[in-house]
């Protein structure tokens, strides 16, 4: 008699898996690395590279020597929070400092709460967060763009059109008139203006974000809500008072944003689980991201925002359920 | 646009390789074994005893209740004895054993094959035909048919739905079926509308059945009230809340059954033997099988009677392929492994698959990443995740809350999983924790 196999429905599966998705975002972050090593040539490329390279050798180390775990490396997760530090991080941040951040964000950010699917707070973001306080020299003094291929540490520094009109603003000038000292809208767009390794280009990271739409990575409530509410509070107290705050597409085009709002606040584990809590969560973090670029002492906000509202997921998890069938039905 | 469910859903390699085969009649096999529980509800109760000289129709067990429903001899010959046998799931279910002598038939059973299409039954007397015949939802959920046509006092029921939606993968005996008889499928629709005493019908096909779509669009012209819906292809959708929001827009509400939105939904087959019935006077003892699967060399559909060894009807489409890993009665979905192919097709074998090799094997599970993507699929708008979660932690308040007892286990959640979590597994493991309290409480 023939033996089977018995166990219960379904018995097919869809092939999808975690390294599909992990590399579908590392995939989706090429056009922003591309942009970046164009931008700022070798430094964007060592920094990546470190970063990557410091988060693989921590989630390693931990996994064999702490939690005495298979080491589970290679399943895209910590490449992409190697990737999405490095992209927070100018380009010339030396060595030691980029694998201060790795340790902090595999270590802490990551495996001190399980490791994969459990991290409340984006890697990444606490590695960054954690740099910005330790190292705030060294961490806002960013590369100018039109440097030469080959510098890194030794390259020539300037201010970020969002550090340039807070500054502008509170030395009493019009918004109208900074906008004329930084670059164009359009070069903002196309990633011509200085910052962190991998935040200039917008355009970039909506490729990425096409991308992982198309491939079902992601859906599109948590970027629209982010970019949507930043435009929409951005642009109330423009029109409230244009001598005093900057202009809606100022907020949406420069730092982070794009790259906190599609690759950072969509983090799995630190991201809501329905698409109404999704929504909520992008509403939050586009408000306080301008609450902090506008009334806070720092110039960008979106690293803040996003950990200030992953702290919140745990309770929209709770109360924010997905639209069950039938529900329409019974409330009639 | 076509129409579809409104929530989740997914869409599997279809894999009909079955499709368009001819129906094919099965050789009567020298004997059969009729497990007395063939349906949800109550086992039928034994009316002959070792020895008795039993017709093709014969009644061999009578329904014991409400819920439940008569069981017909499919060959004629002797009762061989009545044992406990193991059944497709290796479970030991009485049965009766009947040694096969000739094929003859019940004078009462019409077995012409002219299409009679007058109706002149009282709803009642065709839903007790119904019953009496044994018929039973031949989808794969087997409900006595009856049950469902008995619309309780103070419900109305306005509309019928026909289930002709086949979405399981793999699975083509309702397509053949349709392809085939779709007078007698339109006339058993007449029937099912006069028993329920209401004048719309609504026939839901998935849209990946373009000939069977056709083919009723055509006839359905000559049949007053009866409506053929083309629906996008999306699985679930043979479920029965998602087929009556796919056709008609009605959502059932949570733990309620259809006709509280004024629906009776009966599947294709099953409507094709209530025709039988109802105009040939024919029990329900035979049904068409797929037999299929990506190493079957003939995928095939067969009309076979009920108690047919499974392995017979595996080597009529070509023999089990050596490296099979597993078979599986009805669909990939739904289905349910079995353990030995030496068991009988009873009233709700809808297909037979066998899968070979790796395909039949789990990935290993990994942690969850959060990606929801099981809530995304999930066509009752639960949160997979998290009933997993709370079953494994044998949290049942918990569970009950976050509507667990709502999961028709479809298994879109698990064959989506990107961890390939077993999330359906712990939720009816939960499902049958929270049910037995709930009912304990009731008491």
């Amino acid at each position: 008699m023939n033996t089977f196999t018995v166990s219960p429905s379904p018995h097919i599966h869809s092939g999808d898996s975690v390294k599909k998705n992990m590399y579908g975002v590392i995939i989706a972050l090429l056009p922003t690395l591309a942009i970046s090593i164009y931008n700022f040539g070798l430094g964007a490329l060592v920094v990546t590279a470190t970063a990557i390279a410091a988060c693989l050798l921590f989630e390693h180390l931990i996994q064999k020597f702490l939690l005495k775990q298979e080491t589970t490396i290679w399943d895209g997760s910590a490449i992409i929070t190697g990737m999405l530090l490095a992209f927070n991080i100018p380009s010339n941040l030396p060595i030691w400092i980029i694998v201060i951040g790795a340790l902090v964000a595999i270590g802490i950010g990551k495996m001190s709460f399980g490791g994969l699917g459990n991290n409340p707070f984006n890697p990444a973001l606490v590695g960054r967060v954690f740099l910005l306080i330790s190292f705030p020299v060294q961490m806002t003094s960013w590369p100018t763009i039109k440097n030469t291929f080959l510098s890194y540490t030794d390259v020539q520094t300037g201010a970020t059109p969002l550090s340039v009109m807070k500054e502008a603003l509170a030395n009493g000038e019009l918004p109208t008139d900074v906008l004329g000292q930084i670059p164009s809208y359009r070069d903002m767009f196309l990633g011509l203006q200085g910052g962190s390794a991998g935040e200039m280009a917008g355009i970039a990271i909506l490729i990425g974000l096409a991308f992982m739409l198309f491939r079902k990575i992601i859906t599109w409530h948590i970027p629209v809500a982010v970019l949507g509410s930043v435009f929409a509070f951005a642009g109330i107290l423009h029109w409230i008072d244009p001598m005093m705050y900057a202009p809606p597409m100022f907020h949406i085009l420069s730092g982070g944003l794009f790259l906190g709002a599609v690759f950072m606040a969509t983090d799995y584990a630190s991201s809501p689980m329905s698409n109404k809590g999704g929504i909520i969560f992008g509403i939050g973090i586009g408000v306080i991201t301008v609450a902090i670029r506008v009334f806070g002492a720092y110039p960008e906000g979106i690293s803040f925002a996003i950990l200030i509202m992953n702290a919140f997921v745990p309770l929209i998890d709770k109360y924010i359920k997905p639209k069950r069938f039938g529900e329409v039905a019974k409330k009639k | 646009m076509l129409k579809t469910f409104s929530l989740g859903g997914i869409h599997p390699p279809e894999n009909k390789f079955s499709a368009g085969q001819k129906i094919e009649s099965m050789p009567i096999p020298s004997q059969v074994t009729i497990p007395v529980g063939q349906h949800i509800g109550a086992p039928a109760a034994a009316v002959v005893k070792k020895g008795d000289t039993v017709k093709v129709g014969t009644l061999l067990a009578k329904a014991a209740g409400f819920v439940s429903a008569n069981i017909h001899s499919p060959v004629s010959g002797t009762v061989f004895k009545i044992d406990k046998v193991a059944d497709a799931s290796g479970l030991k279910k009485e049965s009766i054993i009947i040694n096969v002598e000739g094929d003859e038939w019940e004078e009462s059973i019409d077995r012409s094959s002219d299409l009679v299409t007058e109706i002149n039954m009282a709803p009642q007397d065709i839903v007790k035909r119904i019953a009496d015949c044994g018929i039973v939802g031949l989808g794969g959920a087997t409900f006595p048919a009856h049950v469902k046509l008995s619309v309780p006092t103070g419900k109305t029921c306005d509309v019928l739905i026909l289930n002709a939606v086949e979405c399981e993968p793999y699975l083509t005996s309702d397509h053949q079926l349709m392809m085939e008889k779709g007078e007698e499928i339109m006339v058993g629709t007449s029937i099912l509308m006069a028993a329920l005493k209401v004048d719309r019908a609504v026939i839901g096909i998935e849209n990946n059945k373009k000939d069977a779509i056709d083919h009723l669009t055509n006839l359905a012209s000559k049949y007053p009230g009866i409506q053929i819906e083309a629906l996008k292809v999306q699985y679930p959708q043979g479920g029965e809340k998602q087929l009556i929001d796919a056709c008609i827009k009605r959502q059932i509400p949570s733990g309620k059954l259809p006709i509280e939105v004024g629906a009776v939904v009966q599947n294709v087959g099953t409507t094709f033997a209530v025709y039988e019935a109802v105009q040939k006077n024919k029990p329900l003892f035979e049904r068409i099988v797929t037999v299929t699967g990506k190493s079957v060399s003939k995928p095939s559909n067969f009309l076979a009677r009920v108690g047919t060894p499974i392995s017979q009807l595996i080597d009529q489409a070509g023999g089990l392929p050596a490296d099979t890993e597993k078979v599986i009665g009805g669909g990939p979905m739904m289905g349910k492994a079995i353990v030995s192919t030496d068991a009988p097709i009873t009233k709700g074998s809808s297909g037979i698959l066998i899968v070979k090799g790796e395909e039949a094997k789990r990935e290993k599970m990994q942690p969850c990443i959060k990606c929801s993507k099981c809530i995304s699929v999930c066509p009752m708008g639960l949160e997979p995740y998290l009933l997993m979660t709370v079953s494994q932690k044998a949290i049942w308040d918990r569970a009950e809350e976050e509507q667990i007892m709502d999961c028709i286990e479809c298994g879109s959640c698990s064959y989506t999983c990107p961890s390939t979590r077993p999330l359906l597994d712990y939720i009816r493991l939960g499902k049958g924790k929270v049910g037995q309290i709930m009912r304990s409480r009731t008491k």
